[in-house]
C-alpha cells in the first residue's frame, strides 16, 4: 500500500532493532502518542507509524539503543 | 648511600618517572627521596590516601606509558595485593618495592624480617606470575632496582623488589654507573595499526605489545578474563589460554630472568642457600668456616621468584647438603626441599626475633647439622 | 548528523549485559551525548570504571578504557590524569563502588580537586551481586541484606563531595536526560574534580522488592521524588520528605591538583 497524495507524510519513521530490544516497555510508556506496543515475542512494535511526531522520547529512553528516530525532512 | 636511597636512585636511572606511595616504616625514605627529586627530574610524585590507592595510581600512570613504582612495607604490601593481581591480569608494567619488616600485622616496624617471600609469590589470589628480586647490599639494591624495572617492562608484569630493613637502612659506599650507559628496556609497543593490535594476544610464552593511552588504540583493560583484544569473556578456551600465557610468559623465560651467585661452591662439601640480609651473615660464616678448614660454599639467589631451581638442582646432583638460614620460620627452605627432592639433606635455620643472624650461629649450625 | 549513541560504543559488544529496563543504558547514552557535545578527539579521552553493573559501561565505550577493581577507579584515574594531564579522564562508578568500598578515595579525589569527571550511577543497590543494600539505599527500603528494611541512613553523595572539596557537583536522573547530559558536559569543562550523580534504576534487584514492579514505575518514582534545584532557589518549589534536588548543586573555584604540581616543579627547580 502506498500513501495517497492527500495523506500527510509522518514526521519521522522509527528504526527498530529487535535484536537489541529487551522488551522493558519504557518506550511504550513514554510515547506521547501511544503508538508503540510489545509484540507477541515481547519486542517493541510500532502500531501506528503514521502518527509518530518525531519527538525522540522513545530513542532517548530506550536503555538498549533499539530505537532510532529518523526524522523526515 | 643508604639502601632506600640506592633503590630510589636506581629506579630513576632506570627511567621511572612516576611514584605514588603512602608513608610506612621502613620504606619511607624512598617516598621522601622521590618527593624531592621527581619534580626536578621531569617526573611525578604523589602521596596517596593509602596503599590500595598507591598501587592503583601507578598502574594508571603506567597505562599512559610512564615507568611507575611504589614502595611500602608488610602491612601496605598486604593492602596492595588485590591490585598487584590486577596488574598481572592486565599486564601493566610496574615496580613494587617491599621493605620487609617484622610481622605478622603491625609487627615490629623497625626490625628486619624475611617473612614476605611467600606473599611476594602468592599474595594475590589466583594463578599468576611473580618476578621477585632480593638484593643483599646497597650496591646491589641499585643494580637490582634497574633490573626490576627492565624485567617489568620486558615481560609486561609487576615486579617485586624485596628489601629488608637491614639492607634498606644500611649505609655503604656505592658506585653509581653513568645512567646513560645503563641498558634500559622499554615495554613492547604495537608496530602496526589498531586493526592488527592484539594487546592480549600471542602464544603461551609471548609478551604482547601494549599501547600507551592517548595514542588512539582505544583498548579495554579489565581484571575480568578477557580475549586477545580485551573484551571480557566467559569462554573456557579463552580463560585457559589467558591464564596459561600470563604464567607462561615468565615461566618459559626463567633462564633470562633468574640469577644467582655462587661463592666458593667449586670444592664445597656443604653449602648455604641464603638471600638478602641473611646472606650477609652467611658469607661471614663462610669465611670463618673456611678459616677453620671446612669446605663451605654459598648459593645466593638474587631472584627469588621464579625460584632458581637449577641452582639447587646442581647442588643436589653433587650431593652437597644445604643449610637455609632465613629470617622467618621456613619459606624458601620448602622450595629448596622441593627441588632437592630427598637427594640431599636440607636444613632450615630460622630467626624471628627481629635480630639479624650472627655469623657464629650460622657457623654452629653448619658444624652441628652436617 | 543526528546523535547516534552507537557511534561511541564498541558495537560488537552489544546488546549490553544489563537487565531489561535497567537505567544504566540510559545513563550511558546521556554520557555519550555529553561526549558528542564536548567534541574531544577520540584519542584524548580515557574512561575508568570500578566494579559493579554500572562499571561495565567502560567496556562498551570505544575509547581507551580501564575496568579496574572494586572501589579503586578514582586512584587509577588519578594516576592516569597526573601522569598525562592532557588526557580527558572520566570515571564511572556505582553507588556502592563510590560511596562504600571507594569512599575514602572519593573524598581524597574531591580534596585534591584533580581534574576528573566522575559519574556515579546511583541505583541504590548492589545489583551485580543480587540486591544487597548500599550506603545509598534509602531508609526503610528493602534489600536482600536488609530484608526488614534499611535501618542505616543513606549518604547524600553530592553534599559529601561538595564538603570534601569537589568544585562541580550535580545530580540528575534517568528521567532528566538532557539535564544529565548538560551536567556531564559542564562537569568535564570544570577544571577540577566534578561529581555528577546519575540517579538510575534497577528493576531487577531493587524495584521488585520495593513496590516498583516495572521500569516505568521506577522512572515515575524518580520524576515524583526529584525537584529541580532552580525551582527551589526561585521559591517555586520545595523539598518534601524523601525528595531530592536535581541540577547543579555545588560549584566553587579552587586550585586544581595537576596545575598545582607545576608550582612544585618550579619551586624544586629554583632551589
Amino acid at each position: 500500500m502506498t500513501p495517497s497524495q492527500t495523506e500527510p507524510t509522518p514526521k519521522a519513521s522509527l528504526d527498530v532493532n529487535t535484536k537489541w530490544c529487551k522488551g522493558c516497555s519504557l518506550c511504550v510508556a513514554v510515547c506521547p502518542k501511544g503508538i508503540l506496543s510489545l509484540d507477541g515475542l515481547g519486542k517493541v512494535y510500532v502500531d501506528k507509524p503514521e502518527e509518530c511526531i518525531g519527538c525522540g522520547l522513545c530513542e532517548e529512553t530506550c536503555p538498549d539503543y533499539a530505537i532510532r528516530v529518523i526524522k523526515n525532512v | 648511600m643508604q639502601g632506600n636511597e640506592a633503590c630510589a636512585q636506581g629506579a630513576v636511572d632506570a627511567g621511572v618517572r612516576f611514584f605514588a606511595g603512602y608513608p610506612i616504616t621502613p620504606s619511607t625514605e624512598i617516598a621522601e627521596w622521590m618527593a624531592r627529586e621527581m619534580p626536578v627530574r621531569g617526573g611525578k610524585f604523589i602521596q596517596m590516601e593509602d596503599e590500595m590507592a598507591s598501587i592503583a595510581a601507578i598502574i594508571g600512570a603506567s597505562l599512559t606509558g610512564v615507568k611507575s613504582m611504589t614502595a611500602t612495607s608488610g602491612p601496605g604490601f598486604s593492602l596492595m595485593q588485590e591490585n598487584i593481581g590486577y596488574a598481572c591480569m592486565t599486564e601493566v608494567p610496574c615496580l613494587i618495592v617491599n621493605v620487609q619488616r617484622g610481622g605478622p600485622s603491625t609487627g615490629r616496624p623497625t626490625s628486619p624480617s624475611q617473612g614476605d617471600v611467600m606473599q611476594a609469590r602468592w599474595g594475590t589470589h589466583g594463578d599468576h606470575p611473580s618476578i621477585t628480586l632480593c638484593p643483599w647490599s646497597v650496591q646491589e639494591t641499585y643494580a637490582l632496582t634497574v633490573k626490576a624495572v627492565n624485567l617489568s617492562e620486558k615481560y609486561r608484569t609487576p615486579v617485586i623488589l624485596l628489601l629488608d630493613e637491614v639492607v634498606a637502612h644500611l649505609r655503604e659506599g656505592v658506585e653509581i654507573p653513568d645512567p646513560r650507559k645503563l641498558k634500559l628496556v622499554e615495554r613492547p609497543r604495537p608496530r602496526g595499526g589498531r586493526d592488527q593490535y592484539r594487546p592480549f594476544g600471542g602464544t603461551v610464552h609471548e609478551v604482547p605489545p601494549i599501547a600507551d593511552f592517548g595514542k588512539d588504540f582505544r583498548c579495554n583493560f579489565t581484571g575480568l578474563v578477557h580475549d586477545e583484544v580485551g573484551h571480557p569473556s566467559n569462554s573456557p578456551a579463552v580463560t585457559d589460554r589467558l591464564v596459561r600465557r600470563l604464567v607462561g610468559k615468565v615461566e618459559f623465560n626463567r633462564d633470562e630472568i633468574i640469577h644467582w651467585e655462587e661463592i666458593e661452591l667449586e670444592d664445597a662439601e656443604i653449602a648455604m642457600f641464603a638471600y638478602g640480609c641473611s646472606a650477609r651473615s652467611a658469607v661471614s660464616a663462610l669465611k670463618s668456616a673456611r678459616d677453620q678448614g671446612m669446605k663451605v660454599g654459598l648459593i645466593r639467589p638474587t631472584t627469588l621468584w621464579p625460584f632458581p631451581e637449577k641452582a639447587v638442582d646442581a647442588a643436589a646432583a653433587r650431593g652437597i647438603p644445604l643449610l637455609v638460614p632465613e629470617m622467618n620460620l621456613g619459606q624458601v627452605v620448602h622450595e629448596v626441599q622441593r627441588v632437592a627432592a630427598g637427594r640431599i639433606r636440607v636444613r632450615p635455620l630460622s630467626r624471628v626475633d627481629g635480630e639479624l643472624f650472627t655469623p657464629m650461629e650460622i657457623l654452629s649450625a653448619l658444624k652441628e647439622g652436617f | 548528523m543526528p546523535f547516534d549513541v552507537t557511534s561511541y560504543l564498541r558495537r560488537e559488544m552489544l546488546p549490553h549485559i544489563w537487565c531489561p529496563g535497567c537505567g544504566n543504558g540510559i545513563v550511558l547514552r546521556d554520557f555519550a551525548a555529553a561526549l558528542e557535545k564536548l567534541d574531544y578527539s577520540r584519542r584524548e579521552v580515557v574512561i575508568v570504571s570500578g566494579i559493579g553493573c554500572s562499571s561495565r559501561a567502560a567496556g562498551y565505550l570505544d575509547f581507551d578504557t580501564v575496568h579496574t577493581t572494586h572501589g579503586r577507579a578514582l586512584p587509577f584515574a588519578t594516576g592516569i590524569k597526573f601522569a598525562n594531564p592532557e588526557l580527558k579522564v572520566f570515571v564511572i562508578m556505582g553507588d556502592g563502588d563510590a560511596s562504600s568500598i571507594g569512599g575514602n578515595h572519593l573524598i581524597h579525589a574531591c580534596r585534591r580537586n584533580i581534574d576528573l569527571t566522575a559519574v556515579i550511577f546511583n541505583n541504590h543497590i548492589y545489583g551485580m551481586t543480587g540486591g544487597q543494600f548500599s550506603p545509598m539505599t534509602p531508609k526503610d527500603k528493602k534489600a536482600t541484606t536488609a530484608p526488614y528494611g534499611m535501618i542505616e541512613r543513606s549518604f547524600d553523595l553530592c553534599r559529601l563531595a561538595g564538603a570534601a572539596g569537589a568544585t562541580y557537583v550535580g545530580r540528575a536522573t534517568t528521567y532528566h536526560n538532557q539535564l544529565l547530559t548538560r551536567l556531564i558536559v559542564e562537569g568535564a569543562k570544570n577544571r577540577g574534580f566534578s561529581l555528577i550523580e546519575a540517579v538510575t534504576h534497577c528493576p531487577t534487584s531493587y524495584g521488585k522488592r520495593n513496590n516498583m514492579a516495572t521500569p516505568t514505575d521506577m522512572v515515575r518514582w524518580q520524576k515524583e521524588n526529584s525537584v529541580l534545584i532552580d525551582r527551589i532557589k526561585e521559591g517555586k518549589s520545595s523539598l518534601q520528605e524523601g525528595q531530592f534536588p536535581v541540577g547543579l548543586l555545588h560549584r566553587h573555584d579552587a586550585p586544581e591538583f595537576t596545575t598545582e604540581y607545576l608550582e612544585v616543579v618550579k619551586r624544586a627547580r629554583e632551589k
